[in-house]
């Protein structure tokens, strides 16, 4: 296995689906404990390569195979810290969600099969660094999801997961095009090759060659290529108003999936900015900066906002998630035109670790939304409930300790990203961190107000009989509970691995 | 001498987090183990913390006060934090460990009947150990992440009875408008970062408080024509204003009386809700950094002391309306919390924390009294059906007037008269305008007018309360020791905070002090300490003419003082309606935005989703209808085959994604193959 460790990483997940998607019908109580497994692999092989991992420049376990020569297509593995953070969460995400999920649903072994395609998927997105690999990728991953939302989602599933596979489809499209055009010209699909040629204004060059136009409109259809790879990323983070699929899909799909949607697959997107965008397209994305940083703002808020004014438990969070990628976007962008170096590491190492630390929150307060739904026999509406705390003052509590974590506490792990992220961004846009300010108290307001309504107050007769977290699922949140806590108290401890990431991004990210 | 404690410092906060880590996985019958590691791990830091007083002695540490570490770097740069020991440092050490210690002894007796004793003391614990982390603090950041962790603390215990709905929407009350300050000294942090390149407040020369780093802030312009210290400062005193409880961001405290009676005293009234002036002393050097360079002077300490005067006699006048044991004062500790922030703004540093120091004291003993009182009224807290109670508890009522009197200022024998003193003193001196002056007088007369009041009705004349008076009850040792210490520590402090020999001051300033008897007979402090001592003089008689003279004997008979001035009385009682005109102003059009901007993503994002359904459904059909009717006649004549081939295609637009996959599948797979041999 040795030299081939990051292919382990997707084999183990795909492996796995291939066995639970053979196993015999009277088999099927089989499929959980083998699916279990596989993630729990996927997640010790992450944890392996972490700690074998060197935080130094470039990209490391990297494996290089011709695929097809003709198209510049390779098999090209590797990861820097930005990679591996990534497949740590989704390892991580994904057992949990595979935990949360209910047990004794139909179709079991489709299920645990497509969760692990899923998870397969993701990995490879997170690894590749060719683009027809990572885009098969993106695209593999996006076809379970969109069956387990169809298959086991909630009343409203056709037209949400109609929404959501054309919304990314439309992107996906954009960006498949987008990527033609650059390949015609510079003839590899190689993401760090393009991104050095790029660096170098090679690209425009190799534009004018090939087409034979002027350079100035060398440089508008490159800009135009980069709107196409946008998009593609952007419906998946979201940026708003791409973000219209979200919510639905977010309130629809089982609570599991939610978890992974919200968990790993909102990070694609923002992986996409880090490894594709920024390094190829950040003059075209300099060139709308002012836009875009509008945007980002409008996200941050407008969610916030959006956030407050839901009563669908899942929904709220859905909008709370669309906020706090938004401040990673916020960063992104602004990081463009941050003059100072350490202003644009503080802005592009706070994404860094706003993308992973918001990966736990979000997946566990869903999560925690999964054993809601499981005692309220699938009530999530926030006047629903009330008092809980009574009942369960556990359950509360942790609860709470994700709640303070999703709304930046210091001492959680929510709070150092958003600190460098507003950091980075108060160098660049001043105007911009002032007016996102305003995204971190309303995400007080309406978290503050989900505590309040669902835990505070008397207890209502019918939910008299609500137990607290049992022991098993108390273990489930531990590894969660304390990740927030230990990344909170010692973010040290992943920025050590994506620190020489970090540096890097911050170079491409020069303007 | 001492320099060890410097390098331990980090303990005396460990200790309470520690006990707090433990208690939260302590199960609630745990009642004996909450108390001796609540009590227990504070008595350390308490014997820590006045090592760290004395090792912060004028002349007892070499250099460099100060230990810093890095937390984290991101890309290359490290962003540190650390801890200093300085004058204030070691006085807030001591006063916060030694307050909180004596009232976690009190709420063993206080909080003896509650089921959820051993999660108090976790919470308890928790806030002192933040609380004690947030004045130790060296860099802003780590100030900042104290900051916030005490007021979860705080939001934690208002809402301790969350059963209770008004608890829980204080606690969430409190959260938010603090976050409002907060979030406008996040951004101060952040913006002084961005200039600075650091947060440490002292750092061998390189710290944002230090004097390199001042001139550089003085001299830059920002926004509308004020200097960037200037900008900075006005958004961390925003924070100040928030967790101090001054206007106009002062709404949250009066409700945070909704939690336990050691709660508000220990962090409503000592401790927590000083935070904000002791934060604006911390950065006392960037406050006071102008252009001109004299002391006091500055837009952003003028800004202070005009926010803390009006905050001073406002809330004295709301305290003289109000019936609730509790509430009259929380209105008096905003009321204070003005006082201290006029005395920074006037620029009497050392004096406004002399007022902190003293008025956490005396408050936290006025607290303990009140809870004291309420307790043996069986959990009664309008004054109104109180009265009488000295006959039953006389050391509480002993404790209770010696916190009265300190608070109202009585001269010579309290702390309360020598520091409010001090701060008339410095706002007489004040060469920008006499008004803070003549409020700050005015707010004597008052707060000794309401505190009359309140001793009058609650002790004095006969038993309001109806049929529970057999039932009232001294409180037990556990809760009067506290008291009876807190009282003798009230007289005591006043020795050192006399203008003849001003201890303390000198102390928090970094001298020592020298016996100077000769000041306090000076012409200008005689007449202030004269015309503040015939002030609070009137204020109590006025006090006693209405309420202690004729006590009254009903519960629902009018106040007297409504019966003179009906219109100001209900406005006050009413707290000059602030509360309202927020619900109307701010919170409405917030909650009206929030709903605006669902109903877009409603009906115009969620919309264009449903749409970009149909038009792909529509174009399926189309295509289908098309080829049926259109393009299938038109070959009809034609080919056969060709025809075939058409109701081929069109079954391929049933708009079954299934479908269009696998065409889009086809295709990709058509074009590797022409891309690769064509």
């Amino acid at each position: 296995m040795a030299g081939h460790e990051l292919t382990w990483l997707t084999m183990a997940p795909l492996l796995g689906a291939a066995v639970v998607a053979c196993l015999p019908r009277s088999q099927e109580a089989r499929a959980r404990p083998i699916g279990l497994s596989a993630a729990g692999i996927a997640l010790a092989w992450a944890l392996g390569l972490a700690l074998r991992f060197q935080d130094l420049p470039g990209y490391q376990f990297v494996e290089r195979l011709s695929w097809i020569p003709y198209l510049g297509v390779e098999y090209h593995l590797g990861v820097d810290g930005l990679g591996l953070a990534m497949a740590l969460l989704t390892g991580f995400v994904m057992l949990l969600a595979l935990m949360v999920s209910r047990t004794g649903l139909e179709r079991p072994r489709l299920y645990y099969a497509l969760f692990l395609l899923l998870e397969a998927g993701l990995m490879g997105t997170f690894t590749a660094l060719n683009f027809f690999h990572w885009f098969l990728c993106w695209e593999l991953s996006l076809i379970p999801a969109f069956f387990l939302i169809r298959l086991w989602g909630g009343p409203m599933r056709g037209s949400v997961s109609t929404g959501f596979f054309l919304y990314t489809l439309a992107g996906s499209v954009a960006m498949l095009l987008a990527f033609q055009v650059l390949f015609l010209a510079t003839g590899t699909f190689d993401l760090p090759g393009l991104a050095r040629l790029s660096q170098e204004g090679g690209v425009t060059a190799r534009l004018s060659e090939y087409f034979g136009w002027p350079e100035g409109v060398s440089r508008r259809v490159l800009g135009w290529v980069g709107a196409g790879v946008f998009l593609g990323l952007a419906v998946k983070v979201p940026l708003m108003p791409l973000h219209g699929w979200l919510p639905g899909a977010y309130a629809e799909a089982p609570t599991a999936v939610t978890m992974v949607l919200t968990g790993v697959m909102s990070k694609m997107g923002l992986y996409g900015f880090l490894r594709i965008m920024g390094p190829i397209f950040a003059d075209a994305m300099r060139g709308a900066w002012g836009m875009l940083m509008v945007l980002a703002v409008v996200t941050v808020v407008g969610s916030a906002a959006a956030a407050w004014a839901q009563k669908d438990l899942k929904r709220l969070l859905a909008y709370s998630s669309i906020n706090h990628l938004g401040y990673c976007l916020l960063g992104i962008f602004a990081a463009l035109q941050c003059g100072s170096e350490s202003a644009r590491q503080a802005a592009l190492g706070g994404v860094i670790l706003q993308m992973f630390n918001h990966g736990i929150n979000a997946a566990t307060l869903f999560g925690l939304v999964a054993l809601v739904e499981r005692r309220s026999g699938g009530l999530r509406d926030l006047d629903d409930f009330g008092g809980l705390r009574k009942a369960a003052p556990v359950f509360c509590g942790v609860m709470g300790m994700a709640v303070f974590a999703s709304l930046g506490l210091p001492g959680l792990n929510g709070f150092p990203g958003e600190f460098l992220i507003f950091t980075g961004v108060f160098a660049a846009a001043p105007w911009a961190a002032v007016a996102s300010v305003l995204g971190l108290l309303l995400t007080a307001v309406f978290l503050l107000g989900l505590m309040q309504r669902m835990f505070h107050g008397p207890l209502p007769g019918r939910w008299s009989g609500w137990t607290d977290l049992s022991p098993r699922e108390w273990a489930m949140m531990i590894p969660s509970l304390g990740l927030m806590l230990v990344l909170g108290v010692y973010p040290q401890a992943l920025l050590g691995i994506v620190n020489a990431a970090v540096v890097e991004l911050a170079a491409v990210w020069a303007p | 001498m001492m320099s060890w404690i410097r390098e331990w410092l980090w303990l005396i906060p460990l200790a309470p987090l520690a006990a707090a880590g433990l208690l939260a996985l302590t199960p609630r019958a745990g009642r004996r183990r909450a108390a001796w590691l609540g009590i227990g791990s504070l008595s350390v830091a308490t014997v820590l913390s006045w090592a760290a007083f004395f090792g912060a002695w004028p002349g007892a540490g070499g250099a460099g006060r100060e230990v810093n570490f890095t937390w984290l770097t991101f890309g290359r740069t490290p962003l540190e934090l650390g801890w200093v020991l300085d004058p204030l440092t070691g006085a807030m050490l001591a006063m916060v460990s030694t307050v909180a210690l004596l009232i976690f002894v009190y709420s063993l007796g206080d909080m003896r009947a509650d089921p959820n004793f051993t999660r108090f003391f976790c919470f308890l614990s928790f806030f002192a150990g933040s609380m004690l982390g947030l004045v130790m603090a060296n860099s802003l950041l780590w100030l900042f992440m104290c900051w916030e962790l005490v007021g979860l603390a705080s939001y934690l215990l208002i809402g301790f009875w969350f059963e209770k709905p008004a608890a829980a929407a204080a606690a969430k009350k409190a959260f938010l408008v603090t976050r409002i300050g907060d979030l406008g000294l996040l951004l101060g942090l952040i913006y002084l970062y961005t200039e600075t390149g650091t947060l440490l407040c002292y750092d061998e020369g390189r710290g944002c408080l230090e004097a390199a780093a001042l001139a550089g802030l003085v001299e830059r312009v920002s926004v509308g024509g004020i200097t960037v210290a200037t900008a900075i400062s006005l958004l961390i005193f925003c924070g100040a204003i928030g967790k101090s409880g001054q206007v106009p961001l002062h709404v949250w405290l009066p409700d945070a009386m909704e939690g336990p009676t050691p709660v508000s005293a220990l962090i409503h009234a000592a401790t927590m809700v000083a935070a904000g002036v002791f934060l604006v002393a911390r950065v006392y050097p960037l406050m006071d950094a102008d252009v001109a360079g004299e002391p006091g002077l500055s837009a952003a300490l003028q800004g202070v002391a005009w926010v803390g005067a009006v905050t001073a006699v406002m809330a004295a006048a709301i305290a003289a309306a109000q019936f609730d044991l509790k509430r009259i004062l929380a209105y008096s500790t905003v009321s204070q919390l003005g006082y201290m922030m006029m005395a920074l703004g006037v620029g009497g540093y050392a004096v406004g924390m002399f007022h902190l120091i003293a008025h956490a004291f005396f408050k936290a003993l006025l607290f303990l009294g009140a809870g004291s009182a309420i307790h043996g009224c069986h959990h009664e807290r309008d004054i109104r059906r109180m009265g009488g109670l000295r006959r039953w508890m006389p050391v509480t009522f002993a404790a209770h007037a010696v916190g009265m009197m300190a608070l109202a200022g009585v001269p010579l024998f309290f702390c309360g008269f020598w520091s409010k003193d001090g701060i008339l003193h410095a706002a007489w001196g004040w060469p920008v305008s006499r008004l803070p002056f003549l409020l700050g007088l005015a707010g004597v007369g008052l707060t000794a007018f309401y505190m009359m009041r309140q001793m009058a009705m609650v002790y004095g004349g006969e038993y309001r309360g109806g049929q529970l008076k057999k039932e009232i009850h001294e409180s037990p040792a556990v809760m009067r020791v506290p008291m009876v210490i807190l009282a003798v520590a009230v007289v005591l402090l006043s020795v050192v905070g006399t203008p003849a020999w001003p201890w303390l001051e000198e102390f928090l300033e970094g001298r020592e002090a020298a016996v100077r008897a000769g000041d306090l007979f000076e012409h200008e402090t005689l007449w202030i300490m004269g015309a503040s001592a015939l002030v609070m003089g009137a204020g109590l008689v006025a006090g006693w003419r209405l309420y202690g003279r004729r006590p009254q004997r009903r519960a629902d008979a009018p106040d007297p003082l409504r019966m003179a001035q009906p219109a100001v009385f209900s406005l006050l009682e009413q707290r000059l309606r602030f509360d309202e005109v927020y619900e109307a102003t701010v919170v409405r059009s917030a909650a009206w935005a929030a709903e605006a901007w669902d109903w877009l993503e409603r009906e115009v994002w969620q919309g264009l989703m449903q749409w970009a359904g149909y038009g792909a459904l529509a174009a399926g059909w189309l295509s289908r209808l098309s080829d049926e009717y259109l393009v299938n006649p038109a070959f009809d004549g034609g080919c056969e085959g060709v025809r075939g081939c058409g109701r081929g295609m069109s079954g391929w637009h049933g708009g079954r994604l299934r479908i269009y996959l696998r065409v889009v599948a086809a295709g990709m797979a058509a074009m590797a193959v022409w891309l690769t041999w064509g």
